[in-house]
């Protein structure tokens, strides 16, 4: 046998850069991580669009203007105007502004409490693990939107209300995620290593559990926010959201509905456009940091 | 005092309750084990018996149900304290779990340091860089985290680890089961080293029994939760007592097959 003494690699191949997560994004999206600049642009664009609305857009989004109603898109409209003469492209700018924002801060209150939830729950087990768990079930139990309808049924209209019902029902995704995570790393070896080094729980949970289980859950907020744009513009189709002088997607394509059949299709393209953008923006995010931010063990 | 030994085990039984079967699982019954100072001391056992149990319970990861476990002089509660927790560290099977993979090497060995001394700054990296070097790795990597790094760095970190607060007693847990030979000696050596060096006393549980011979000066055999035989690492190896010792060392792979010896007469392997 002529084989020659082979080097022990300091990098076992096991341990290298693995077999790239599978997606739904085709394979030239996913090289260099692509998915993950493209979504941050989109994204990028539209908090911008957003953020700076007033300079964005040269209309304003609620002044009517009678003398011009259902126009199609043109220079000074790029999207024409809506049954009211209300410039398009400003109300899709300014709806970004509110819906974004209660989109995203709606998920980092759950987000916070899951955290919390699973990361407790799962490290001590036991009772304290069941009657957690069960308080979870209880949430579960009822359909996502039955709940949150009913809860801005009960709270009034506003983004405060959307905020607070958001918050009650979807901390429950996050704790179970969390959860799972937090018992598969309660089994691991550098947790006994802590515990028989005298390391104290809270330090455990704060700076060893909480860091290995955020990824998942970061991954997931991602996607929770694409669900909240989607439960925000339904929520305000259905009249339960957003206060109608603010510009928002869901009314606006609620109001454009009527309008359809007379083939006036800006009023609802544009905001479904928006939504879909947005969406699409978050989901490319999503995936791409899933990516970034898996580790090897 | 001086005739006690460093670590005493006396009828410690460790019983687990299941949960569906309503039956009680004695992992550990009535295991007796001295470990003194400055001795490497080899607990030997098949699977399952009960060899790991007992090492979680001398570490404080197992409460045990009746028995003794006394260091030092001192006979542990059932709570253990910052101090007691100091005197005895532990290493475990699995490099790939044993550290956390978010933390930097730098943060696993600080955070032990933070936790038992008062180093800080200055005389904590420096404290880091002698720990790297007792276990022979560069200083570079403790700005790494264990993702790039082999089995063997690992567990080498997780010596490092064990002996940063400077413990009597090192429970090595099987700690080169799962890495490959060349490695294995490596650690080995290492282990018996710093018995040499810093006087460690170490209580080495493995089912591997060619180490456990270069190793060690004691051996304790480990059967069904019950230590079967104790004796000094040479006689127990030349004169078994016990029938289950026997049986283990008879177990021991042997190269005295018809393969060496057609070789010995000069014949090649035929492929």
């Amino acid at each position: 046998m002529t084989t020659s003494e082979t080097a022990i690699p300091l990098v076992p191949p096991e341990l290298g850069p693995g077999p790239r997560r599978a997606g739904w994004a085709p394979g030239w999206l996913r090289r260099h991580n692509l998915q993950l600049w493209i979504g941050a642009v989109m994204i990028g664009l539209m908090v911008l669009a957003g953020a700076f609305a007033p300079l964005v857009a040269q209309h304003s989004p609620t002044t009517p203007d009678a003398m011009h109603t259902l126009l199609g898109p043109s220079g000074s409209h790029p999207f024409g105007t809506d049954n009211l003469g209300r410039d398009i492209f400003a109300r899709v700018v300014y709806g970004a502004r509110s819906d974004l924002t209660i989109a995203v801060v709606a998920v980092i209150a759950p987000f916070l409490i899951g955290l919390v939830f699973g990361i407790v729950s799962g490290y001590f087990g036991g009772w304290i693990d069941t009657i957690m768990m069960r308080l979870a079930d209880i949430v579960t139990a009822f359909p996502f939107f039955i709940l949150v309808i009913a809860l801005v049924f009960v709270l009034g209209n506003g983004a405060w209300s959307i905020f607070v019902a958001i918050t009650c029902v979807s901390w429950v995704a996050y704790a179970r995620l969390v959860r799972g995570e937090a018992m598969v790393l309660r089994n691991k070896e550098f947790v006994a290593a802590c515990q028989a080094g005298g390391i104290s729980t809270w330090r455990i949970l704060l700076r060893h559990f909480a860091p290995n289980v955020a990824t998942q859950a970061i991954v997931y907020a991602m996607s929770d926010i694409v669900m909240n744009v989607g439960v925000i513009v339904t929520l305000s189709y259905f009249g339960l959201g957003i206060v109608p002088p603010t510009p928002d997607w869901g009314s606006m394509m609620a109001d454009g509905q009527q309008f359809l059949a007379g083939g006036y299709y800006g009023m609802t393209l544009f905001p479904a456009g928006a939504v879909i953008w947005t969406s699409l923006a978050l989901s490319f995010v999503g995936d791409g940091l899933a990516h970034a931010l898996r580790i090897e063990r | 005092m001086s005739d006690d030994p460093l670590l005493r085990c006396s009828d410690v039984v460790v019983t687990f309750r299941q949960k569906q079967a309503r039956t009680v699982l004695q992992a550990v019954t009535s295991a007796s084990l001295d470990v003194g100072r400055g001795q490497i001391v080899g607990l030997v056992g098949e699977s399952g018996s009960g060899k790991s149990t007992l090492a979680r319970a001398v570490v404080g990861l197992q409460p045990i149900d009746s028995g003794s476990i006394t260091f030092e002089g001192r006979t542990f509660g059932a709570r253990r304290n910052r101090a007691d927790r100091r005197g005895i560290q532990m290493v475990f099977q699995d490099p790939y779990g044993s550290l956390d993979p978010r933390m930097t090497i730098r943060g696993t060995l600080e955070e032990m340091l933070r936790r038992h001394t008062e180093l800080r700054g200055k005389a904590l990296d420096a404290r880091c860089c002698e720990l790297m070097e007792m276990v022979r790795l560069p200083a570079s990597l403790l700005t790494s985290r264990p993702a790039g790094m082999s089995g063997g760095q690992r567990q080498r970190v997780a010596i490092a680890r064990a002996l940063s607060i400077k413990p009597r007693l090192l429970v090595a847990d099987e700690p080169v089961a799962a890495l490959d030979v060349s490695v294995q000696a490596g650690i080995v050596n290492l282990l018996s080293d710093l018995r040499d060096e810093v006087g460690l006393s170490i209580l080495f549980i493995s089912h591997d029994l060619s180490i456990v011979r270069t190793l060690c000066d004691r051996v304790s055999v480990i059967y069904r939760g019950k230590i079967v035989e104790e004796r000094s690492c040479a006689e127990l190896f030349e004169d078994p007592h016990d029938d289950y010792t026997k049986e283990l060392l008879a177990a021991i792979p042997r190269l005295r097959g018809p393969r060496t010896e057609g070789l010995r007469d000069g014949s090649s392997l035929a492929f």
